[in-house]
């Protein structure tokens, strides 16, 4: 299916999920607002024609200060068809917010868990969102641009 | 005050920089928390498994990851593209030219001069990430081997891998952390005569491969300790996001090299093996190894096919200039960009995100195919012994480099 294909049945099926297209993408990417979601990716993971099986790779975006805002994408591909496709989802940066695809595809629990540790992402209906890549205890999330790390960790200097 | 020691032993520092998920008054009488590493010779590097058992039977296995992170995507951040090739090369340290080549691969289609390298660059790329694929299998069985019993292997698959990173260290000046392809050709061309000591390095490693099958793949021992154990269907690596010879043990014929066809790879002849579950079920551990070991042979069919196109076609010619193509300045246009590529151990992929004002990238991450394949585990063991535990962790084949980055 091509990209176009897919944007139409997305969008037939779910008037106003997509909020904008990005076609200078690789793979071509779709805006998805937030609320809906869940909805899209539960429908790209079961349609038959569609049936993104596989869950690549999901990021967490931190857009800085000045543009306020944080992203997700995820890159889903399609093992029988052979077709892929990003999504992202635009989130306010003061309060970020987005529901788990956890239960649809298992890969996402371990992404979603990073992208809470490094950029402070909350994700509604995780299974076990924990820090994976960080001691429980340490302050912040570093990938937000404004990070400012802690001067010592347990007695040890942060700053070597 | 400065030979003071830094840190200093407090009681809970392991329960609240790592707790337990687990907690003790939370058990039922009959369950048993058992830690397995940090400090474990099977973890190949710094993993903690928490085991939640019942007498001698696996209930759940909890990874506890980080112990080897290096913030690689933080760094990333504030390096131009060409300065981070060392770093991607310290993700999967038993397979950096694969990492290097999708990293290139990606900065190169941001950069829109992919169709521009010239075809011998190409070739040499593939031959030595292919040669560094064998390296990474060779590790993989023979470590492998050594946890569940038998140390000869690892042995014999050291030896044979020595030859492979002194062919490495020939051509680019380092054993095992290359920075040999650049963003838009390579560091060197190939030394003289290097084809000719590689062509000579297959015929030697042709039967070094039977003699694997031999001592490792058909040993009765061997056979019972993973014929049957860690079963993982298709259905649920798929979910899982398992790639590379996990998900072609469970009996799915997908490989990217095929799939995306990317580089020189629609060029060369070369087969996709899977498991068939000549041993057990269809995705035990038998097959994940079994893979892995017919995949080094379709390696060295690749790379006969590469030796062949470097000296006949695309020889060695006084003009050729490897470095020709890199771009003094590397700043892609504005977009975002995933690429992925068939490393011995699965998919990687990297997303650039880029602004287009700066050299560096606004995000990079690497999405390793090790942090993937290693969330299956509790799956996998759930139900099973603690001794097969081992041999479970032991066939996902995962390097904490590049879990933790």
């Amino acid at each position: 299916m091509t990209f176009d294909q897919i944007k139409d049945k997305i969008a037939s099926k779910f008037p106003g999920a997509i909020t904008a297209i990005d076609e200078n993408a690789t793979p071509k990417a779709l805006m998805v607002a937030a609320d809906k979601l869940s909805e899209v990716c539960a429908f790209l993971y079961k349609d038959e024609d569609l049936y993104f099986d596989m869950l690549s790779c999901l990021t967490g975006i931190d857009n800085g200060e000045e543009a306020n805002t944080m992203e997700v994408a995820y890159n889903l591909s399609s093992i029988p068809f052979e077709h892929a496709i990003m999504l992202k989802v635009e989130l306010p940066r003061a309060k970020p917010v987005i529901p788990s695809v956890a239960e649809i595809w298992k890969t996402a629990n371990w992404h979603e868990r990073e992208a809470f540790d490094l950029l402070g992402i909350q994700f509604e209906g995780h299974p076990d969102l924990r820090r994976i890549l960080l001691p429980t205890d340490w302050e912040g999330h570093p990938l937000r641009k404004d990070y400012q790390h802690q001067d010592k960790y347990r007695g040890i200097k942060v700053e070597y | 005050m400065s030979n003071q020691i830094q840190y200093r032993y407090q009681k809970d520092n392991l329960t609240k920089s790592e707790p337990n998920k687990f907690k003790e008054s939370e058990l039922k009488s009959e369950e048993f928390v058992i830690n397995m590493g940090p400090q474990h010779p099977s973890t190949h590097g710094v993993l903690r498994l928490e085991v939640l058992t019942e007498g001698e039977t696996i209930k759940d296995v909890v990874p506890h990851l980080g112990y080897l992170h290096r913030c690689f995507e933080k760094h990333a951040e504030s390096l131009p593209y060409n300065q981070i090739i060392p770093y991607v090369d310290r993700m999967d340290y038993l397979a950096a030219m694969n990492s290097e080549h999708a990293y290139a691969m990606g900065v190169e289609r941001m950069l829109g001069i992919t169709d521009k390298i010239p075809k011998r660059v190409e070739y040499i790329r593939v031959l030595v990430a292919e040669l560094n694929r064998i390296a990474s299998h060779f590790v993989a069985v023979g470590t492998y081997a050594m946890d569940i019993g038998a140390f000869t292997p690892f042995f014999w698959m050291m030896r044979d891998r020595e030859h492979i990173m002194r062919m490495l260290e020939w051509a680019s000046g380092a054993r095992m952390l290359y920075n040999y392809i650049w963003i838009g050709g390579l560091f060197y061309d190939l030394p003289v005569g290097f084809e000719q000591r590689c062509k000579e390095l297959v015929t030697y490693l042709r039967p070094k491969i039977k003699e694997l099958e031999q001592l490792v793949v058909e040993n009765k021992i061997f056979v019972e300790r993973t014929a049957n154990v860690g079963v993982l269907p298709l259905d649920l690596a798929i979910n899982y996001g398992v790639t590379g010879p996990m998900l072609r043990g469970s009996g799915l014929r997908y490989d990217l090299r095929k799939v995306d066809g990317y580089s020189v790879y629609p060029e060369l002849e070369f087969e996709v093996p899977i498991g068939e579950g000549k041993m057990g079920a269809v995705g035990d551990c038998w097959d994940r190894t079994y893979v892995r070991v017919l995949e080094i042979e379709q390696s060295l069919k690749i790379i006969e096919q590469c030796l062949d196109q470097l000296t006949g076609d695309h020889k060695r010619t006084k003009e050729f200039d490897p470095q020709a193509l890199v771009p003094k300045k590397i700043r892609p246009a504005k977009q975002d960009l995933y690429v992925r590529a068939e490393n011995p151990k699965g998919e990687l992929g990297y997303f650039f995100r880029t602004d287009g004002k700066s050299d560096m990238p606004f995000r990079c991450k690497a999405r390793s195919c090790c942090f993937v394949n290693l969330s299956v585990i509790s799956e996998i063991s759930k139900g099973g012994m603690i001794a097969d535990l081992v041999a479970i962790f032991g066939s996902i084949d995962i390097v904490l480099g590049e879990v933790d980055r």
